[in-house]
């Protein structure tokens, strides 16, 4: 069996009976005899060797995908080797939140600058630590926005449906009414929104660009959200925000979104990063982890956990959120990256994906599987076809491709990403054109 | 430490992209009209940055780090590697099921071996550190009442011994917080909770062994108590390392749990997160979970709503990375690996509490499982050293302090939580160190109190931080 225990069994006995105790059993005295078990129901343990070849034996019966055309919430982006090697740093990965401020400047300097450069990203003044993922973060978003008169939470359709789900869950939990607002060709019904709109709207949760990759008129339903006085809350793509106009810049009163484009791998899903950032009047709203700059009795510069009366370690049941542990190493990872990328670099990158996914829309429509919406979009796009959705994603999975994700058997939501070259997109197009025939 | 932003210099970049190999096209919608303001750095200055930050960061891997509560074990290299294998990271969360067979063996094996542990039936991935996955628990808890179409039952028990996650999750659900106030050693009061139970109790939290370090003897007698009532009880997993392998809360009567992977099973910090918080349940509450289920055979795994699944907690399936960590340790650890945790975590906190306590007064002194809390109360009555005194001085000795002020019902409390993964002659040290403190603190309490005095800052001025707030970098600005 494998184990971490460092001290041998003699050694464990000297320390019982220097601790008075008898043996094991006694240390767990306390513990009613009708509740121990004599042992566990389990495989043996094992090497470390053995331990790896299982593990490995498991990642190898996943389908690792040369091409991937899937976004719909997660996306594959290059890793710069560098963020990797930084962030795989042990100091980073085994630290603990960083309460002891002195022995936890690194710590504390890389959140500060995360949390500009979240600023930065989305023309705010305040940022968090971060929360989960990009779904807990607007849930905890919106509920920033509830008020004693204000309770209504609008959430457009064409947003991605795990957020919306993520939404009603932290709803329920408080009972609070969550209203989604309808469609109308791939985005938001700005009718539908002018209906909804009302003197009890809390906020709107709007993504931009959308779940089908299309950008919202944003200028006109921030307007509208503004005349009603309710809240605007605007879920982005970090990427995308190397080029689009800014959540600030349209009067956005909370940006949020997924980190996970800004330098961390798909992993089946996580851990990503839910970025937050907020007015200054909303700042003492903000959930989580807050860093700040003071300094120390000598007149150093220090960084500090702030805004602490927030949380719950002080507040308890009256604080607004619950979170403790949040996604520092994600965070760090993002920092790292937009550090190695430069504005330019992540413009770039921004630039590639949308041209890519411009190019793709083309060769695709060339193939036979049109646009669905005639809209302007960053590097996601939905086709429509009478060709069975799957067929089309059956005949390139078997040359390694992962195509987009079937909405269902007419529609597909495609993504294209810096990762995508032209000779796989004429290919996937090419395979299109095959099943069709 | 220079900021990142004062690093570099306008036109530095790394290489990293290709030249484009398509037509230029900007979306046709509004664009920022300023770059944000990023650092424009080399590789060789972005490396430089991060190390000299990471020199000032204290993990488990550069000394002790006895952060009561927190289980800041030895966190295995090998789950490293496991955690980057391409066969998992490469691998997208809306991918068809025949292709992540191997994600959902592991989350199905993990599954398996966590419900063993905790005696439960079912376990969701989905709630991505402990206090989600509390969030998570109560929820089951809220769906299961209000199908019974319960709906007085609007209250949760949370003892003040609780961490403050737990009255905070009770909000989020909508419940309104019974504060039960504990006994003086330390433990649930049996006639204060069978005083606060009622038809409005929904549940109650608790955590066992409980933050104070002991085990809730009279478990039995308290599941029982709530369930009479009407209720049901949440287990908060944070301290299963003090009887992992030995009791399980299904069979003390626990209807839920959560679990840290960050704590019992080795997963690390990483600077505050991320972890993961899978929750366990009974069968009678599994339809409800959250996200998906595994279902089906080997070869044919699926995933499925459960039958009257509540929603999501969060997008996919939970921090997936890190349950291949958890899972590395538990396949290593097995059957017999897993008690010696248990075993070997309270050894270690029983043998350090036996060296001090003639110095430093316990809070609670029998007893004690896989932590300890001392309390400064009498010190600082007398006016010698506090709990922060103690512990800042200890960062001048290369180590991480305990947790401090926590729980709340000890005033003055460090908590110790050595951890099993800790050697007799660091113990030891340590123990050493402690006394030579405290002999300091008799001798020449003031010098205490000026600690740290090697660390690279000295007290930072929190009350200025949080009146004055700066949360980002001023460019060139005027700070205010
Ligand atoms: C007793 C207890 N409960 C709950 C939590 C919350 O866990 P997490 O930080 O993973 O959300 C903690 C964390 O420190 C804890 O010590």
């Amino acid at each position: 069996m494998g184990t971490f225990v460092v001290n041998t069994e003699q050694e464990q006995k000297q320390m019982l009976a220097a601790a008075g105790k008898s043996s094991f059993d006694a240390l767990f005295a306390t513990v009613p005899d009708s509740v121990k078990i004599d042992h566990l129901n389990l495989p043996e343990g094992m090497s470390e060797l053995e331990t790896a070849a299982r593990m490995e034996g498991m990642a190898a019966q996943n389908t690792v995908y040369r091409q991937i055309f899937r976004g719909a919430g997660a996306y594959h982006h290059y890793i710069p080797a560098v963020v990797k090697r930084v962030t795989g740093k042990e100091e980073f990965l085994t630290a603990y939140t960083p309460y002891q401020a002195e022995i936890s400047q690194g710590v504390l300097q890389s959140i500060f600058e995360y949390q500009t450069m979240i600023c930065e990203l989305t023309g705010l003044d305040c940022a968090n630590a971060s929360v989960y993922d990009g779904a807990t973060a607007a849930a905890e978003a919106v509920k920033m926005c509830v008020e004693k008169k204000r309770t209504k939470i609008l959430v457009a359709q064409t947003a991605q449906p795990e957020t919306v789900s993520v939404i009603r869950t932290y709803a329920f939990g408080k009972d609070d009414p969550v209203q989604m607002i309808a469609e109308k060709d791939g985005v938001l019904d700005p009718e539908a929104l002018k209906a909804a709109l009302a003197e009890d709207s809390a906020c709107l949760f709007v993504q931009q660009p959308n779940y089908y990759g299309n950008l919202e008129d944003m200028d006109a339903i921030a307007a509208m959200v503004k005349e009603a006085g309710a809240k605007l809350v605007m879920g982005c793509n970090p990427v995308s925000l190397g080029l689009l106009k800014t959540p600030g810049a349209y009067g956005a009163d909370i940006a949020c979104g997924e980190g996970q484009p800004l330098g961390l791998p798909l992993g089946f899903g996580g851990p990503y990063l839910g970025f937050m950032a907020c007015t200054e009047k909303m700042m003492r709203k903000l959930p989580g982890r807050i860093i700040g700059e003071t300094k120390d009795h000598d007149g150093n510069k220090a960084y500090v956990l702030t805004l602490q009366a927030r949380e719950q370690h002080i507040r308890r049941e009256k604080a607004g959120s619950n979170i403790c542990s949040n996604e520092a190493l994600c965070a760090l990872t993002a920092a790292v990256y937009l550090s190695a990328m430069g504005p330019e670099g992540l413009k770039e990158v921004a630039k590639q994906c949308s041209s890519k996914a411009h190019y793709l829309q083309k060769v695709l429509a060339e193939a036979g599987l049109q646009a669905r919406d005639a809209k302007p979009f960053f590097h996601e796009f939905v086709t429509v076809s009478e060709t069975p959705s799957s067929k089309i994603l059956e005949a390139l999975r078997e040359k390694g491709i992962l195509g987009g994700l079937p909405l269902n058997e007419k529609e597909i939501l495609w993504c294209a990403t810096e990762l995508n070259t032209r000779q796989a997109m004429d290919e996937v197009a090419e395979i299109v054109k095959e099943v069709r025939a | 430490m220079k900021t990142v932003f004062e690093w570099g210099a306008p036109g530095r970049r790394c290489t990293i992209l290709p030249a484009l190999d398509v037509e230029e096209q900007l979306p046709e919608a509004p664009l920022r009209d300023a770059a944000p303001r990023l650092p424009e750095m080399s590789e060789t200055e972005v490396s430089r940055h991060y190390t000299e930050l990471a020199g000032q960061v204290f993990g488990v891997n550069n000394g002790f780090y006895p952060l009561g509560s927190c289980t800041m074990k030895y966190n295995p290299s090998v789950n490293e590697e496991m955690a980057r294998l391409p066969g998992f990271t490469g691998v997208h969360p809306l991918q068809e099921d025949e292709t992540v067979q191997g994600c959902l063996s592991v989350l199905r094996t993990a599954e398996e071996y966590l419900c063993e542990v905790t005696g439960m039936d079912a376990v969701t991935f989905q709630p991505a550190a402990g206090a989600h996955g509390e969030f998570t628990g109560l929820l089951l808890i809220k769906s299961y009442h209000t199908e019974r179409g319960d709906l007085k039952r609007t209250k949760m028990i949370v003892p003040d011994s609780a961490h403050g996650t737990n009255p905070a999750t009770a909000t989020m659900c909508g419940y309104d917080v019974v504060n039960l106030a504990s006994g003086a050693d330390g433990l649930v009061d049996l006639e204060a909770l069978r005083a606060a139970v009622g038809e409005d109790t929904a549940g109650l939290m608790l955590t066992n062994p409980n933050t104070c370090g002991l085990f809730e003897k009279d478990i039995l007698e308290i599941t029982k108590i709530i369930h009479e009532a009407g209720g049901l009880v949440y287990y908060d997993g944070a301290n299963l390392n003090g009887i992992i392998g030995v009791a399980r809360p299904g069979d003390m009567g626990f209807d839920c749990v959560h679990m840290n992977l960050h704590k019992t099973f080795s997963t690390p910090h990483g600077g505050g997160g991320p972890g993961s918080g899978p929750v366990g349940c009974k069968e009678f509450l599994a339809k409800y979970l959250p996200g998906h289920r595994v279902t089906g055979d080997t070869g044919a795994l699926r995933r499925e709503r459960a039958e009257q699944c509540l929603g999501d907690m969060r997008a996919f399936d939970g921090n997936f990375l890190v349950v291949v960590r958890a899972l590395t340790y538990l396949l290593m650890l097995g059957k017999e690996g897993l008690p010696e945790i248990s075993k070997n975590a309270v050894l270690n906190a029983n043998y350090m509490m036996s060296q001090l306590k003639d110095v430093y007064p316990m809070a609670f002194d029998d007893n004690v499982y896989h932590e300890f809390v001392i309390t400064m109360e009498q010190s600082v009555k007398r006016g010698g050293v506090s709990a922060m005194d103690i512990a800042k001085t200890l960062l001048d000795h290369g180590m991480h302090p305990p947790t401090m002020y926590f729980p709340l019902i000890v005033h003055e409390a460090l908590m110790v939580e050595p951890t099993e993964t800790e050697s007799k002659e660091t113990l030891d040290e340590v123990i050493r160190v402690m006394k030579e403190i405290h002999e300091e603190a008799q001798r020449d309490p003031e010098s205490i109190k000026a600690s740290p005095k090697k660390a690279p800052i000295g007290r930072p001025d929190e009350v200025t931080a949080a009146r004055n707030p700066i949360i980002r970098y001023r460019f060139g600005e005027e700070t205010n």
